[in-house]
């Protein structure tokens, strides 16, 4: 109940502060208002694509960045001399914003898809990286050296011991990434232009169509949320059985 | 003196009440060190928060020197069982001891004095700069310890202090607790779950019934005062004391088995 | 100490070599030798160039950062010690937690214009989020005998705040800090790239579609270096601030 009241006060405030007076609806227009424009939204044809060109960009990504980030980190997890060599590029290369390399998208791919996936794939990529990296590091001395003793091939080692102990952050990894790689889809859908909903922003502002824009704007964040709690369902599924060891170590 | 009058405690939630305090009544008088003993999950944990005022009670009353208990009192400190998680990992030894001071405006030269002989007393000296982390599980009590010490209460309250700590730790904390009880006069209540301990600790046991939670019996420690681990606990009338409150808490979990009452 | 030095240099150096090397005769427009990047990198990011271009960058990231900061952790605080406020509070959050933050430029355009106070108010409006919601989740975590003690030993009002809320949500604070670090960093640069007349994002952009490709990659590693220098500054900060965390967790790792 509670929890409604915080949504339902968002709504009626956002609906008085314009109708009042206090902001100009041409800035904010009224919640309404932005209701309208959404529901003349979804009866276009343009406006689902764009979501769905929005979405493809974002699980193509997501599925490569996921791929990708995996395999790196059981690799380098796996091979103790890899992770001591590879930690330093590791940490320089991460925090380069993603953004850095919008220029040489538009560049490599113009406004297609490549532009979208290229940041997207970067900014998810060490996301999963860097979690499944803290997991592997959590594997418990003393499970490894019982796999040791009883002679377990290298590849029975990772399969039995170091992938389930990293699961549960590779889900994290996921989780994160998910979420990073709808705020670069639509970024750069958004600044390069690539096709999406974050270009029929752009082009809902230059046109003046603020109720329109704030409706898509409203639609970038109900994909958010929806894409937020399917991620935590699916990890509280299929992580049941050990929800009690879990850490979520920040990236 | 420290009164407690009808004290009555039911947990609600949305669905269930479990009352899990019936009707407490006993009083502890200035300087008297009493433990309070029962069967596991008899609500002695509740009757210790609504005592430090930690907890509101659903009915009756605990009075402090004649006055109502309704938020924590000052002149009131308590040592938890989760030493671990009482003392504050981000200060020093120090710090943790001295915090508490600093708020009841303890002026400075008197701060350091107190800190340092409670330290002292608690056998702590040269590690007050440590963090508490780096502390064994003994030693991190003994800070909380040092901690209720130099707040300087009138009575002081225990909850299962050593529940956690190894056995040789512990008997060395429980000549510590009499030693500073005796030198400080100051009145203490003790919760444990263990026999010999409430014996060996107090001049006063009570013993509670399992829950929902009544005094099961009331019985005076006649040992003498000084006590020592080997002969004390070897003493014909502490053992004989000691059968009594097994007896006691074993017909406490007899009489009446828990019960959960749903409305 | 020696090995240890080569352990973090040598891959770093064996990369760059290699893309020296291997570029070293590039005809590809885009792929310029890495000799003519570096070339461009010192004729391009001079002195009066930092000072009209990073310098304002910096500025406004600082700027937005520390409000951020400011703000999540107060209104965190505030949110997360009431039970009620706090079950009002978090769907509402939660949505304005997962609106790509980016897609703000347009609409904090509307009304703020394209100057600096744009700048600001889009990465105070994107990075506020996981620092509120992480200092919300923090401060419920606070350990229940701890708070318990504080108030068995009257510690109430600010000294709570001071010595039992903060040092306790500080962990998850500087999680949400961390995140917002990098989101601010991202949102400068598309404010930039968006609206604007100096600043890196727009440097880097003016560069791009005058098709000036090695100041461009001289650019993309400025942000690289920026990106790197300020999470090693958090780092520091961090390894100060959180001391007692790490050497807690340390020591019971070990038992």
């Amino acid at each position: 109940m509670l929890r409604l009241s915080g949504l339902a006060g968002l709504l009626g405030l956002a609906e008085l502060l314009p109708r009042l007076g206090l902001v100009d609806d041409d800035y904010l227009p009224p919640a309404s208002r932005i209701v309208a424009a959404l529901a003349a939204e979804a009866r276009t044809a343009a406006f689902w694509t764009a979501v769905g060109d929005t979405l493809t960009a974002w699980a193509i990504g997501l599925v490569i960045a996921c791929t990708l980030g995996v395999a790196a980190g059981v690799l380098i997890g796996a091979v103790p001399v890899l992770r001591t060599w590879t930690a330093s590029t590791i940490e320089f290369l991460r925090p380069i914003p993603s953004v850095a390399l919008i220029p040489l998208a538009v560049l490599l791919y113009g406004t297609g898809l490549g532009s979208t996936l290229l940041l997207v794939v970067y900014a998810a990529f060490w996301q999963v990286l860097v979690q499944v990296l803290h997991g592997v590091a959590d594997v418990d001395p003393v499970a490894e050296e019982t796999a040791r003793s009883f002679r377990f091939s290298a590849w029975a080692r990772v399969r039995h011991v170091l992938w389930p102990t990293a699961l549960p952050y590779v889900f994290t990894g996921l989780r994160l990434a998910a979420a990073v790689a709808l705020v670069l889809a639509v970024t750069a859908e958004l600044v390069i232009g690539a096709p999406g909903l974050g270009s029929v922003i752009a082009v809902a502002q230059s046109s003046g169509a603020i109720a329109t824009m704030d409706a898509l704007i409203v639609v970038t964040g109900l994909l958010g949320v929806a894409i937020n709690l399917g991620a935590r369902l699916a990890e509280r599924r299929l992580l049941s059985w050990h929800q009690s060891v879990r850490g979520e170590v920040a990236g | 003196m420290l009164e407690v009058s009808g004290l009555r405690k039911v947990y609600r939630s949305q669905r269930r009440e479990v009352e899990a305090i019936r009707d407490l009544t006993f009083t502890v008088d200035d300087g008297e060190l009493v433990c309070v003993v029962g069967p596991s999950g008899c609500g002695k944990t509740t009757l210790l928060r609504c005592v430090a005022g930690l907890l509101g009670p659903t009915g009756g009353a605990v009075r402090l020197a004649g006055n109502a208990v309704t938020g924590p009192p000052p002149g009131m400190a308590v040592v938890f069982q989760e030493y671990g998680r009482s003392l504050f990992p981000w200060l020093s030894v120090h710090d943790n001891v001295d915090l508490p001071l600093r708020q009841k405006r303890v002026p400075r030269p008197r701060r350091a004095a107190l800190v340092s002989e409670a330290l002292t007393a608690v056998g702590l000296d040269g590690t007050q700069q440590s963090n508490p982390w780096q502390l064994s599980g003994g030693m991190q009590q003994r800070v909380a310890i040092a901690r209720a010490v130099a707040y300087e209460p009138s009575v002081l309250l225990m909850d299962e202090p050593f529940a956690a700590v190894d056995a040789q730790t512990r008997a060395e904390l429980e000549d510590l607790v009499r030693a500073l009880w005796q030198r400080l006069g100051v009145t203490i209540l003790f919760v444990t779950h263990d026999i010999d301990e409430a014996v060996y600790l107090g001049q006063r046991v009570l013993v509670l019934s399992a829950s929902p939670t009544v005094v099961q019996d009331e019985l005076l420690v006649d040992l003498p005062a000084a006590r020592d681990q080997l002969h004390t606990r070897a003493d014909a009338r502490f053992t004989a004391l000691r059968a009594r409150v097994y007896e006691q808490i074993q017909a406490a979990k007899g009489a009446q088995p828990n019960t959960a009452i749903s409305s | 100490m020696i090995r240890r030095f080569l352990t973090v240099l040598a891959l770093p150096v064996t990369l760059f070599l290699f893309w020296y090397v291997a570029s070293r005769t590039s005809e590809s427009f885009y792929a310029p030798p890495l000799r003519t990047i570096l070339v461009a990198f010192g004729d391009t990011w001079t002195w009066p160039r930092l000072r009209a271009d990073v310098l304002p960058s910096l500025g406004r990231l600082a700027a937005g950062y520390l409000l951020a900061a400011l703000l999540g952790v107060g209104l965190g605080i505030a949110v997360g010690a009431s039970r009620r406020l706090r079950a009002a509070a978090e769907p509402v959050l939660e949505f304005f937690r997962a609106v790509p933050p980016p897609v703000l430029v347009p609409v904090i355009m509307v009304f703020a214009g394209i100057g600096n106070a744009m700048k600001v108010i889009v990465i105070v409006s994107g990075c506020v989020w996981p620092i509120l919601l992480n200092t919300v989740e923090g401060v419920r975590a606070v350990d229940a005998v701890l708070s318990d003690t504080s108030r068995a030993y009257g510690i109430t009002g600010f000294a709570r705040l001071r010595y039992l809320l903060l040092p306790g949500a500080a962990p998850q604070i500087i999680t949400g800090l961390r995140q917002a670090l990098s989101l601010a960093i991202i949102l400068m640069v598309i404010s930039e790239m968006v609206a604007a007349s100096n600043g890196l994002g727009f440097t880097i952009v003016q560069f791009q579609r005058s098709f000036a490709i090695p100041q461009m990659w001289s650019g993309i590693i400025v942000l690289g270096l920026l990106g790197f220098v300020l999470s090693e500054l958090f780092r520091l900060g961090e390894r100060f601030a959180l001391g007692w965390y790490h050497g807690r967790r340390e020591a019971q790792r070990r038992s």
